[in-house]
């Protein structure tokens, strides 16, 4: 039998000074099931916290309602002070007088006395109802897997690592490093990037807490937080990375020559290969697509037709410690998580749609990182800067900013954030190269919103003598040797024709190719460029609507290095902190199954947007949903669609809304 | 003597939006008609038809249902669903006898405790201009 | 030979300057069966000038067409690209149901239909019907820059012709014919359009670009769909050279007067010898004619 115990609250003025209390006490105690009705000045008070805890022993209450504020407001306090009284603390119910009566109805005080009476009134049929429930602690696997080796996944699993847990960084290509290696030098203090990178790579290689897995994807990914189950597919790398020391005289002797994915097609690799001089691990894998033995393998197996590929297999012949395996295939591993970070970055904005721009037809129009990759010492060119149509000096460079970035006509209408700064920091750098370079600059608006941004663009201006015209150029073409860049400079009015020897487009940032899929199987959301969507933008950037799986870096949104790194260190903060508990608390207002009505439909696994319906079968064979209580966030969807009514919330059960419905015409 | 007709208006408002919406209007002090009751729900997606069809046989002039504006649900997608549900409900009402003003769907954000006085005030306003239902 | 019938708006210059555009325009779409029925008592369509002086009279001029035109059964066909980017301009506009009330009003005539697909371009109309050319003579050998101007393609949304940066619809027909045609950049850029009246030297320059570009990718001769354009490249050439001391010397065709070649109509009924930049030799030296 229930004994509600009502309590109203003054509110100091605020209810009271509108509701009249003693007319609204004197109706509570005629409600049904209601064994005791009082009143206090500030029930959320010490005091008011205590008479509500003296009165619950007193008469043996066992269903509290606490009629003042929102809910949204005082829930948790009152709770509390039920669970202090020895009371189940779900057996609450909260009727809001206040934000939703005196505070809105203060201009007739006879209907807001009456309207606090009928939302007691619901709040008791609803708190007769209330069962005792009773949150449930969950284990953690204290192993957080990083997914993504570019500087943001690096900064995660470094963070994470040095906190003390264990991380797995899976990277799909063959070496971690990601953009962030391939750039020549960093905006705005022309930091050497590879200087800086490379030393956290080899951290990252050595740390005792991490398990790199490289040439691996993530396949498959199940569980909730705290329980992950993730298939990651190790591609077939055709190397014993046990026995391989890295020596290098593969990659060196392999007779196959190919365009060079690194170095974005500007140099060539090798068909065994490390894809750059300080890749981490520092040892090759075979691209399959590319080798000559498993050319000569595919010949042998279709038949033998055409003329006959040679077996090559040197890299075979020479490696001192026998590491080529051939036998190797790829490979599905299930391994077991805490938390996940995403953090697979982006690529750049391809050009191809911008016909006015050659669409690739002309050699000396060139991108943003391509420039980078031939101003590296350590790229195709040896850190020359040359033209690929006839390898002469460019004496003057046109940069096109905003390809592929605000542009509504490309579908493309967000800023890239960066290439502001890294076109005028290649275009500082070709004057240090070589000070008779002239360059210009095609600019919609210069966004230097950064920490010693602005002064690195007046710097471009000042010290090294860029031009900068505002606007976006309408028609590049080929003239004899020359470039001509037709545009208009809208400050002055005026059309331009600026013949040049070399065309820079600042490509934008896109996320990488995979991540909407990556995404839907993570059951992360993503917008309609694929970018990964935060939980809240602005108080939650590294968390998702799942919880456990968080992301960083640029697969979220262009950023540039610092944001990335802060991201990084962000997620695996909020990673660490998870850790730092032993079990997870998961709340109790879920859906719960009453298998003997449930007929199997499963249209409540399908409705679920947090795949936490499931199904299983009885023992007499019957096909049931079974709720997982780790990931139900209790929204209540499937309820409204269950049709034999199996499924119910609870807290905000089908009975207690009739209930409180009904309640109104008591 | 013509007693002017004071509608009820049962309002299921989900928790993360409508709900702080009209508390907003609250804190706001902005007065709205006290017709409204207001029943609190996970989202708008847990309001089941039935919630609504019940109203009505107890007795309620008009029935709200409000959620938060599509795409900003806390659950994802939870809003789609409500939105559908009682796109299929609405011409029901008129096979049961109740007149389709009677129901509504409104987004209400928790910014805006605004609108959510002004779309009781309306819905109110009509609701006294059709009049006491016929049962 | 099945026979079907458009309306057809010829436009102002199309009866003067441009004379052989409308004559070898009639005589292809002749071959193809395709009869071209003249407006009776059409209007200028206020290129050029009207749009920037009056917006609703340079929506009024070529509704009243569109009005006139709404009795056949087909879409309203123009040669001159001006033309039709004024009536692609109106029927846009006219999407709007409270500026087809306006302009109702002021043209005083007849119920305004909402279809914005109800004009097309004469290249369009080749197009559509490709089947129907019959190709008695091959024009191998000839090296076509085809060159499509600013105002058939843009604004894409408007004129919904082709790609804005690279059509192909007008390569097509030349290649049906089986000339060659050349890869370059300049289609779709500007000739100058009608400033040749008031900023001559604007038009020599870009005119000059065009020529310049076509004959270093390699081109005999142009293809244009637009008397203004024909006018700027074409009559002013000699123009052109002087100013620039080149020698360009590159005659340009309507697309019509290669097509009508391709389906033996003479020189003479094709009018080739209006042309300021005689055609006649490269014709000759191609053994075309």
């Amino acid at each position: 039998m229930a004994r509600v115990g009502v309590f109203v609250c003054h509110c100091g003025t605020n209810i009271a000074g509108v509701v009249n209390i003693p007319e609204v006490l004197e109706a509570a105690e005629k409600m049904p099931m209601v064994v005791s009705a009082t009143d206090n000045k500030y029930s959320c008070s010490e005091p008011g916290q205590a008479s509500i805890r003296e009165a619950i022993i007193e008469n043996n209450l066992n269903r509290v309602i606490v009629a003042a504020c929102s809910p949204r407001m005082h829930e948790i306090t009152f709770r509390r002070a039920l669970a202090s009284a020895g009371l189940n603390p779900y057996l609450l119910e909260m009727a809001n007088i206040r934000e939703q009566c005196s505070w809105v109805h203060s201009d007739n005080k006879e209907i807001a006395t009456n309207k606090a009476i009928e939302i007691i009134k619901m709040a008791v049929a609803k708190v007769i109802r209330h069962e005792p429930l009773y949150p449930r602690q969950v284990g953690i696997t204290k192993r957080a897997l990083v997914i993504g080796g570019g500087i943001t996944g690096i900064q995660t699993a470094l963070d994470i690592a040095n906190a003390g847990y264990g991380v797995v960084l899976v990277e799909r290509e063959p070496s971690i490093g990601g953009r962030m290696a391939q750039l020549d030098k960093t905006f705005p203090t022309l930091d050497c990037s590879a200087c800086i990178l490379t030393p956290k790579m080899v951290d990252l290689s050595q740390h005792p807490k991490i398990k790199l897995m490289t040439y691996a994807e993530v396949k498959k990914v199940t569980g909730f937080i705290g329980n992950f189950e993730v298939e990651i597919l190790h591609k077939a790398k055709k190397v014993d990375h046990l026995k391989c020391i890295g020596c290098g005289i593969c990659w060196q002797k392999c007779p196959e020559k190919v365009p060079s994915e690194f170095d974005l097609g500007l140099g060539k690799r090798t068909a065994i290969y490390i894809p750059f001089a300080q890749a981490v691990p520092p040892k090759p894998v075979i691209d399959l697509s590319h080798c000559r033995y498993t050319k000569y393998l595919t010949w042998v197996a279709t038949g033998q037709e055409g003329k006959k590929p040679p077996e090559c297999r040197i890299c075979e012949k020479l490696c001192p410690t026998a590491a080529i395996a051939w036998d190797q295939e790829e490979q599905l591993f299930t391994e077991k998580f805490g938390t996940i970070v995403v953090a697979t970055g982006y690529q750049t904005y391809d050009y191809s749609h911008y016909k006015e721009y050659g669409s690739r037809d002309f050699a000396d129009v060139i991108t943003g990182l391509q420039l980078e990759r031939l101003m590296s010492a350590s790229g195709p060119t040896g850190g020359e800067v040359t033209r690929l149509s006839d390898g002469s000096h460019p004496k003057t460079v046109a940069f096109v900013c905003c390809v592929g970035s605000r542009d509504q006509q490309r579908g493309r209408p967000y800023c890239s954030k960066v290439c502001c700064m890294y076109t005028a920091k290649q275009a500082i750098m070709l004057k240090e190269h070589d000070p008779e370079v002239q360059c210009y600059i095609f600019y919609i608006d210069v966004r230097a919103g950064g920490k010693d941004f602005e002064e690195f663009y007046l710097r471009a201006i000042d010290e090294a003598g860029v031009i900068y015209i505002k606007g976006r150029p309408s028609k590049i073409y080929q003239d004899g040797k020359k470039l001509i860049v037709l545009g208009e400079d809208t400050l002055m009015g005026r059309p331009v024709e600026i013949p040049v020897d070399l065309v820079v487009l600042a490509t934008g940032m896109e996320p990488s190719a995979g991540a909407d899929e990556l995404a839907r199987n993570l059951n992360i959301s993503y917008d309609t460029y694929n970018f990964m969507v935060e939980a809240h933008p602005k108080l939650r950037p590294v968390e998702t609507h799942t919880d456990g799986i968080f992301v960083a870096g640029a697969c979220v949104g262009p950023r540039d290095i610092p944001e990335c790194v802060a991201q990084g260190s962000a997620a695996a903060a909020k990673v660490a902190a998870l850790f730092s508990q032993d079990t997870l608390t998961t709340e109790p207002l879920i859906a719960v199954v009453n298998q003997a009505r449930c007929i199997g439909c499963l249209l409540c696994v399908t409705i679920c947007p947090f795949k936490a319906v499931d199904y299983q079968t009885t023992q007499d064979g019957r096909l049931i949903a079974a709720t997982n209580e780790s990931l139900c966030k209790g929204c209540g969807l499937c309820i409204a669609a269950c049709r034999p009514k199996a499924i119910d919330l609870r807290g905000f059960t089908n009975q207690q809304i009739l209930d409180e419905v009904a309640g109104l015409w008591l | 003597m013509a007693v002017s007709h004071e509608p009820r208006i049962v309002g299921f408002l989900c928790n993360w939006c409508s709900y702080a919406g009209a508390d907003l209007a609250g804190t706001s002090r902005i007065t709205y008609p006290a017709n409204i009751r207001i029943i609190r729900v996970p989202c708008s997606g847990r309001v089941d038809p039935l919630f609504v069809v019940k109203s009505f046989q107890l007795g309620a002039d008009g029935v709200l249902i409000a959620g938060c504006h599509p795409g900003d649900c806390h659950y994802t997608e939870g809003n789609y669903h409500t939105r559908r549900r009682f796109a299929l409900l609405r011409p029901f009402l008129d096979y049961l006898g109740i007149d389709q003003e009677r129901f509504r769907l409104e987004w209400v954000s928790a910014s805006e405790g605004k609108k959510f006085s002004e779309v009781v005030a309306d819905f109110t306003e009509t609701l006294k201009r059709i009049g006491p239902r016929e049962i | 030979m099945k026979q079907s019938a458009y309306p057809y708006y010829p436009g102002c210059t199309l009866k003067a300057s441009a004379k052989e555009y409308d004559i070898s325009a009639r005589l292809v779409c002749a071959q193809m069966g395709i009869k071209l029925e003249e407006l009776d008592d059409w209007v200028c369509c206020g290129a050029a000038s009207a749009h920037g002086i009056d917006r609703l009279l340079s929506i009024a001029l070529p509704a009243r067409e569109l009005v006139t035109a709404q009795k056949f059964k087909a879409p309203l066909v123009t040669a001159c690209a001006l033309c039709f980017s004024r009536f692609k301009f109106a029927a846009y506009e006219l999407r709007n149901e409270a500026m087809r009330n306006l302009i109702k009003y002021i043209i005083g005539e007849g119920e305004i239909q909402q279809n914005s697909d109800g004009v097309i371009h004469l290249i369009q109309l080749l197009d559509n019907n490709k089947d129907d050319i019959r190709v008695k003579k091959l024009l191998n050998g000839l090296r076509v820059a085809c060159y499509y101007g600013c105002l058939l393609v843009r604004p894409k949304e408007v004129t919904n012709f082709d790609d804005e940066e690279e059509p192909q619809i007008m390569d097509k027909l030349i290649k049906l014919v089986e000339a060659e045609t050349v890869d370059w950049k300049f289609k779709t850029e500007c000739c100058g359009g009608s400033h040749m009246l008031t900023r001559p030297d604007i038009v020599i320059k870009l005119s000059h670009r065009l020529l310049y570009q076509a004959k270093q990718a390699g081109a005999d001769c142009l293809a244009v769909a637009c008397p203004v354009c024909h006018y700027n490249l074409d009559s002013n050439q000699k123009k052109i050279e002087a100013n620039y001391k080149d020698n360009i010397g590159l005659p340009v065709f309507y697309f019509t007067q290669l097509v009508g070649l391709a389906m033996e109509l003479s020189p003479k009924q094709l009018l080739l010898n209006k042309h300021f930049v005689n055609p006649m030799p490269l014709l000759q030296r191609k053994g075309l004619i």
